[in-house]
């Protein structure tokens, strides 16, 4: 009897909530644990405020409310196949931010989300092979090209005076985009590269690699590597037998996790990772704080980004199926319409609902451009007394 | 002056780490070589011993740090070495007793040995996985440099910077000491010579009365020894990392098969062979040779006679070279 009770009323609970508003579940699909695993926290902090913020404000498709489940992408292609899998057959998302890494989105986006026609937004995913990829319309990315960071960082070493480099990258689809795309920038630009050099995550030691890169010579060293990964492992080496000290560290480089370890030793080192000093980023760091996570590591802002794009075009969709609100990603990102910053979340959701075009700004400026992908501002970061700080925007 | 550069280049990325890096092979295929001499088989659990003598020294310094305890300039694993020594002895003679003891009773072929190391190496790497996890571990601590190219440049004036790292000093003396414990033990002590007798003839030695159980036990904590002491040098000098230890076992095994399985003095000859090979081969001497050259021969090229990714192909190379020419390795050890 007790349990009979107890069952009638968890079934009433249930069919009550189901009546007054839809669920609806979005993937967190990031790389949690592998090379990248210092960033995803802060992105998945990002998306799950945007989710949040949505489900208090209570205007999504007349009160819907928006719970995220995580995914782990790890940076790797078999496993982020698999984590897609179970996000979409188990979890049954209505769209899906991710994943982190190129390697790790391109595999679950042509495997899975393809097939299955679910949306993907990555907010991190920078390698241009995305750009060319047939994707049905599906899938769209907050972060910009690195054939974009390419030109923007060719640009930042020559600025500062720097005219040969040598430039080592992670043997992957990240790693291959970004130095390809570099290294004909900077020659473009007049610049010299001495060597390209390849070089394996996971190794114990970089002292070859690096004895290599020093016998081609060269003004600075530019790690397009990843942060948890090799990166570390060849400044370590480069320091250790003097053959560079001042590094270029594109975006999956810049991080805390490269000043705790090296601290003042690469005073005077650069780079830059998407991000702007539009009044969006200032509010939405702010929010982060008041969250309680730092809303400035890298791609956290994006991620916030790629969950709110997905939520407002189901408003104006009028529906959370993903084949029916893909095509209007790009309207609610692109002008023309009500200017949207971060916090305002559920204003943008009360226009759609009263038929007025919106155009999200975001915390990154959002302008989706070509198949879907930002045009691409970027924050200038130096390495000042052993701190990461930004010297400027490009 | 462009002679010194040369040769503190080359000091700086080739002599220099590749002594450190010899010294820890010879120290790994010494244990192997051991193994081998005195009972028989080739141990493919070898990297994954050194990589628990490694866990187990990382998790007793990281105690010790956390207590205040360091040796000051020194890192403080070199006052955990001794427990994780002790832990690995418990863990080989453990194995010996589970495992091997039961296939000598039934006086099995080697390649049975073999086989059965090659269960306990999947045993040993689930056990260190399992209990550090499969990241990198950094423990060392103290003065990382003895001098660093910064200050060698200033001190010298050279243009050519040259590092030596504390982890790179400790490596060479530690493994000398090591050695010279090992060989004045099989030569001078009563046990040590036992077991040479046990190596070189078995049944001559169980004649004379030797106790083939307690050469066996005396065998394993040298291993243990040497295993450790090889492990945690490398975690020092490099990182931790159990996949890394493993992968160890390619070099490892070739430096004691060209050395000449079964003799020591070959497997030290053999670890620096590997480690001078590996890392020359894949040297870019671009720089080395525009110092020496007259003016006006800079190459073009990096003068890199293999890529960097190539590395364990190094060893493989030498491997199958000595085997096809030499079976029994250079100094003369046991064929394979």
């Amino acid at each position: 009897m007790k349990k009979f009770l107890l069952a009638s009323v968890a079934t009433a609970a249930l069919s009550g909530a189901a009546f007054a508003q839809e669920s609806i579940t979005l993937g967190v699909l990031l790389g949690f644990t592998g090379p990248a695993e210092s960033l995803a926290p802060g992105m998945a902090d990002g998306a799950e405020l945007a989710m949040a913020e949505v489900t208090t404000s209570d205007a999504l498709l007349g009160g819907a409310s928006v719970t995220s489940v995580r995914g782990d992408s790890a940076c790797d292609a078999a496993l982020s196949v698999a984590a897609a899998e179970r996000l979409i057959t188990a979890d049954s998302v209505n769209g899906i931010v991710g994943a982190l890494c190129s390697g790790a989105t391109i595999p679950a986006l042509t495997n899975v989300a393809i097939p299955n026609g679910m949306v993907m937004v990555s907010p991190s995913a920078t390698s241009p092979a995305l750009s060319t990829l047939e994707d049905n319309g599906i899938f769209f990315r907050t972060a910009p090209s690195d054939a974009r960071q390419g030109v923007v960082m060719a640009e930042n070493i020559l600025d500062r005076g720097f005219d040969t480099v040598a430039l080592t990258y992670t043997n992957n689809d990240y790693g291959r985009g970004l130095a390809d795309s570099f290294a004909a920038a900077f020659a473009e630009l007049g610049g010299t590269v001495t060597l390209v050099a390849a070089h394996e995550d996971g190794r114990a030691d970089y002292s070859a690699e690096v004895g290599s890169l020093a016998a081609a010579g060269g003004d600075v060293l530019v790690v397009a590597g990843y942060i948890d990964q090799g990166g570390p492992g060849i400044i370590r080496a480069a320091l250790d037998t003097g053959a560079f000290d001042t590094f270029v560290l594109p975006d999956g480089m810049v991080g805390n996790a490269i000043t705790d370890r090296f601290g003042t030793e690469i005073n005077g080192s650069f780079g830059q990772f998407p991000g702007t000093d539009s009044e969006g980023a200032a509010i939405y760091f702010g929010l982060a704080e008041a969250a309680g996570f730092d809303g400035t590591s890298a791609f956290s802002a994006e991620a916030y980004d790629a969950a709110a794009l997905i939520m407002l075009a189901m408003q104006v969709a009028g529906s959370s199926a993903p084949r029916d609100y893909a095509q209007h990603i790009m309207d609610v990102a692109n002008a023309p319409g009500e200017p949207i910053l971060p916090g305002e979340l559920g204003r943008a959701l009360e226009l759609i609902a009263a038929g007025t075009d919106i155009d999200y700004i975001g915390a990154t400026a959002v302008e989706l451009i070509g198949g879907g992908e930002s045009s691409g501002a970027y924050r200038e970061i130096e390495i000042i007394d052993g701190a990461v700080q930004t010297v400027g925007f490009r | 002056m462009d002679l010194l550069n040369a040769l503190v280049v080359l000091m700086n990325f080739v002599i220099v780490p590749a002594t450190a890096y010899g010294a820890q092979l010879a120290l790994g295929a010494l244990g192997v070589t051991l193994i081998y001499g005195i009972l028989r088989f080739s141990n493919f659990a070898h990297g994954d011993t050194m990589a628990f003598g490694a866990m187990v020294t990382i998790l007793v310094t990281w105690g010790l740090q956390g207590a205040g305890i360091t040796l000051g300039p020194l890192p403080t694993a070199l006052l955990a070495l001794p427990v994780g020594i002790a832990a690995t002895g418990l863990l080989l003679v453990g194995t010996d007793r589970v495992v091997y003891r039961f296939y000598r009773r039934q006086k099995a072929k080697p390649v049975i040995y073999v086989i059965a190391s090659l269960g306990v190496m999947f045993i040993m790497n689930g056990i260190v996985r399992f209990i550090i996890g499969v990241d990198d571990q950094r423990f060392s601590d103290g003065e990382r440099f003895i001098i660093s190219a910064r200050t060698f440049r200033e001190i010298t004036g050279l243009e050519e910077g040259l590092a030596f790292r504390t982890s790179q000093a400790i490596t060479i003396v530690v493994a000398l000491i090591a050695v010279a414990l090992l060989f004045w033990f099989l030569n001078r002590t009563r046990t040590g010579k036992s077991m040479r007798a046990f190596s070189d003839n078995e049944d001559l030695a169980l004649l004379s009365g030797i106790n083939p159980e307690r050469v066996v036990l005396v065998t394993w904590l040298l291993v243990a020894a040497l295993a450790t002491t090889a492990g945690v040098l490398y975690g020092l000098d490099k990182s931790f990392k159990p996949f890394t230890y493993f992968q160890l076992l390619l070099p490892i095994f070739a430096a004691a098969i060209v050395g000449g399985l079964g003799n020591p003095l070959g497997a030290i000859l053999g670890g620096f062979i590997i480690a001078f090979s590996e890392i020359s081969v894949t040297y870019a001497f671009r720089k080395v040779v525009e110092y020496i050259g007259p003016e006006g021969w800079e190459p073009d090229g990096l003068l890199q006679l293999l890529s960097t990714d190539y590395k364990f192909a190094v060893s493989f190379g030498i491997l199958l070279i000595v085997l096809l020419l030499r079976p029994t390795g250079i100094m003369k050890g046991k064929s394979v």
